[in-house]
């Protein structure tokens, strides 16, 4: 059994073209992630660049509507860009040019990976190119273009359900084409290994913050932390450093679209099985013949039929819960948090914030709750008035 | 001796590949047999996969065209044994892991097995993960075909030690479909290859000419054409049959001009 496991996930099922690139790719992060001149550089430039640490941020209106634990905004929404990506991109731009790499390539689903890697690129010198679903550049058209002011090509992908599933395997498809001067920069903790451990890595940074922000304000841990999960890159962020500290829940809450018990979803721990799909071992939506299933969400970023290792593996060993959110629950959620709180999150984060709605009321008063509020949320509002059914112009 | 590598006593070999069901499976069993009596040595079926990794955009609608129109593995199966009762030449599938793991290892390949099957290429298989495959495979002797790249380098020695059945030496980097120009040094890597392995080598991914099949042919023991017979029958469709066999006929004829 090869390298990257987490217990029975994970792995490299990656077309031959790809492993020495990839086993290039592991022993550089391997070396630099050690390296002090790459950590006091990518340090720098989360502070400086990215606008780091994140605030966390006491939501007193919500916790006392709700009436129940107190709850704290971890805010990744503010970091430059507008989401977590920003933590993953700067770093994986640095090891591409560690590497000698002229170019990048990334995949997007809401945009925001998109957007941050552009961004990146823009900052370190690197050409760009991003996939991304045809439907989704629809629904995304504001990140599209913010990707093209950036200097990005943007490459809409037309084949299967031109979303962000078709997105990952066009910019494969890319970078085996072109392995020699290029990095695809994956986005999620997902993929063949070591993808999955170096997005976590760069991610974890999250809960690294959180944990000694709430230690300094509470003196306490959290009784939980609450993420949304497509390939799960804010919600493994947001839980690695909590795992060792048995008494914090981790919920991950998946798209359930129009229902886990319809056909429109993306709930990947509700319906899924387990497969071997985008180089990895893990839960895919899928049908008995091991097809991968057309899926559906209101959030482009949580669109995605399969869910990243370790989050499966968590799920196995019972460390972590997964939810599913509907579209409905999910957009209730983001006009609550904006009249309540005064924050526009994005669509993907408001399914995290709609479990919270229903678990706070429960607990207690003496109860912590974590949200990781992954992104902000201009990119949606036009999708969310169109939701609502009112016509306006971007 | 294996049945794959009997397949490379007739010459240069010449492999031949075709989406399973395409345009239907009426259709699509009357080309297979087409392919074998126009000169095909072993014949690649490929069973549709939702996510094609590995394919240009030729096999990929291929693999769209026949998944839209219900064609299952089962259904494969079933005309690979309707197939194996008509003609002695090897088939072997070709299609991705998760086709495979969500059937289930041993029911995939004992059925493969029963109905006439000598290998299976999964191209998203490296060779760090084939063992969980191969070891099951071999109870039903059937060979797990190993891929090299262009980009294997010190990873030939190690995969070509180890291969079964052939091995699958792939062109050039990216996706398969017909290329005008293939530049990797594809002597130099079969010479790799053959320096630590007697399993026969053929190459693969953009060969689509009678000219390039003579040169490929030159260097390794055989040629895989896929997407240039695909195209044939997305133009032709239920008159495909003749047309791939002129096609097979030209390829293989081409490849017997080399002494």
């Amino acid at each position: 059994m090869s390298k990257g496991r987490y217990g029975i996930h994970g792995g490299q099922y990656i077309p031959e073209t790809l492993m020495n690139e990839i086993i290039e790719l592991e022993k550089a992060y391997e070396f630099y992630k050690n390296d002090k001149d790459f950590c006091e550089e990518l340090d720098r430039l989360n502070r400086e660049y990215a606008g780091r640490p994140s605030l966390l941020y006491y939501a007193e209106k919500m916790t006392k509507d709700l009436g129940g634990a107190k709850i704290y905004l971890k805010r990744e929404d503010l970091n430059h860009t507008g989401s977590h990506k920003i933590n993953n991109v700067l770093g994986q731009c640095l090891l591409a040019k560690k590497l000698g790499k002229k170019r990048v390539i990334a995949e997007t689903g809401a945009g925001q990976h998109g957007v941050a890697t552009a961004t990146a690129a823009a900052l370190m010198g690197l050409e760009c190119e991003i996939f991304m679903g045809k439907e989704d550049t629809e629904r995304q058209a504001l990140n599209c273009y913010r990707m093209e002011l950036l200097g990005a090509k943007v490459h809409p992908v037309t084949s299967g359900t031109m979303t962000l599933k078709d997105a990952v395997n066009e910019a494969m498809k890319e970078w085996v084409s072109r392995v020699d001067d290029t990095l695809y920069v994956l986005g999620s903790v997902m993929g063949p290994h070591p993808y999955p451990m170096i997005v976590r890595d760069f991610q974890s940074v999250i809960s690294r913050e959180a944990r000694e922000q709430i230690l300094e304000y509470e003196g306490k841990l959290p009784s939980a932390v609450v993420a949304c999960v497509g390939g799960g890159s804010n919600a493994m962020g947001a839980f690695y450093n909590f795992i060792n500290d048995d008494e914090v829940r981790l919920i991950g809450c998946e798209a359930a679209g129009k229902g886990v018990d319809t056909a429109l979803n993306a709930a990947t721990i509700a319906n899924g099985s387990l497969g071997v799909f985008h180089g990895m071992k893990s839960y895919f939506c899928q049908n008995e013949f091991g097809q991968i299933a057309p899926v559906y969400s209101i959030s482009a970023g949580l669109d995605y039929p399969g869910i990243g290792p370790e989050h499966a593996h968590l799920h196995d060993i019972g460390r972590a819960e997964y939810v599913p959110i509907t579209d409905d629950e999910a957009v209730s959620a983001f006009e609550y948090i904006a009249r309540t709180e005064g924050i526009i999150c994005a669509i993907e984060s408001a399914h995290a914030v709609a479990h919270v709605m229903k678990i706070a009321p429960k607990m207690s008063k003496d109860d912590i709750i974590i949200v990781c509020l992954s992104g902000r949320g201009d990119k949606d509002v036009a999708s969310i008035a169109r939701y609502r059914g009112v016509e306006i112009s971007e | 001796m294996s049945k794959i590598q009997k397949a490379f006593e007739n010459g240069k070999a010449f492999i031949g590949f075709i989406t399973a069901g395409d345009p239907d499976i009426e259709t699509s069993e009357e080309i297979i047999m087409k392919m074998a009596e126009g000169g095909c040595d072993l014949i690649e079926i490929g069973i549709p996969f939702s996510d094609p990794i590995a394919e240009g955009p030729v096999i990929q609608n291929a693999n769209v065209r026949v998944l839209s129109q219900g064609v299952t593995t089962d259904k494969v199966m079933d005309l690979v044994g309707r197939l194996s009762k008509k003609t002695d030449v090897p088939f072997v599938f070709m299609t991705y892991l998760n086709v495979l793991f969500k059937y289930g290892y041993d029911k995939f390949l004992s059925k493969a097995s029963a109905c006439g099957i000598s290998g299976v290429i999964i191209p998203d298989l490296p060779f760090e993960e084939k063992e969980e495959l191969s070891s099951v495979a071999q109870k039903y002797g059937i060979d797990v075909v190993s891929l090299i790249a262009p980009t294997s380098e010190q990873r030939i020695k190690t995969i070509a030690s180890n291969a079964e059945g052939f091995i699958y030496e792939v062109s050039s980097l990216g996706v398969t479909g017909m290329r005008s120009e293939i530049k990797t040094d594809l002597k130099s890597i079969t010479q790799a290859i053959k320096s630590v392995t007697d399993v026969p080598v053929a190459i693969g991914f953009g060969i689509n000419t009678p000219e390039q099949a003579k040169e490929f042919g030159h260097i390794a023991d055989g040629v895989i054409v896929g997407s240039a017979i695909v195209k044939i029958v997305e133009e032709k469709g239920k008159d495909a049959p003749d047309a791939v066999y002129e096609y097979v006929h030209s390829m293989k004829s081409a490849l017997k001009e080399i002494e």
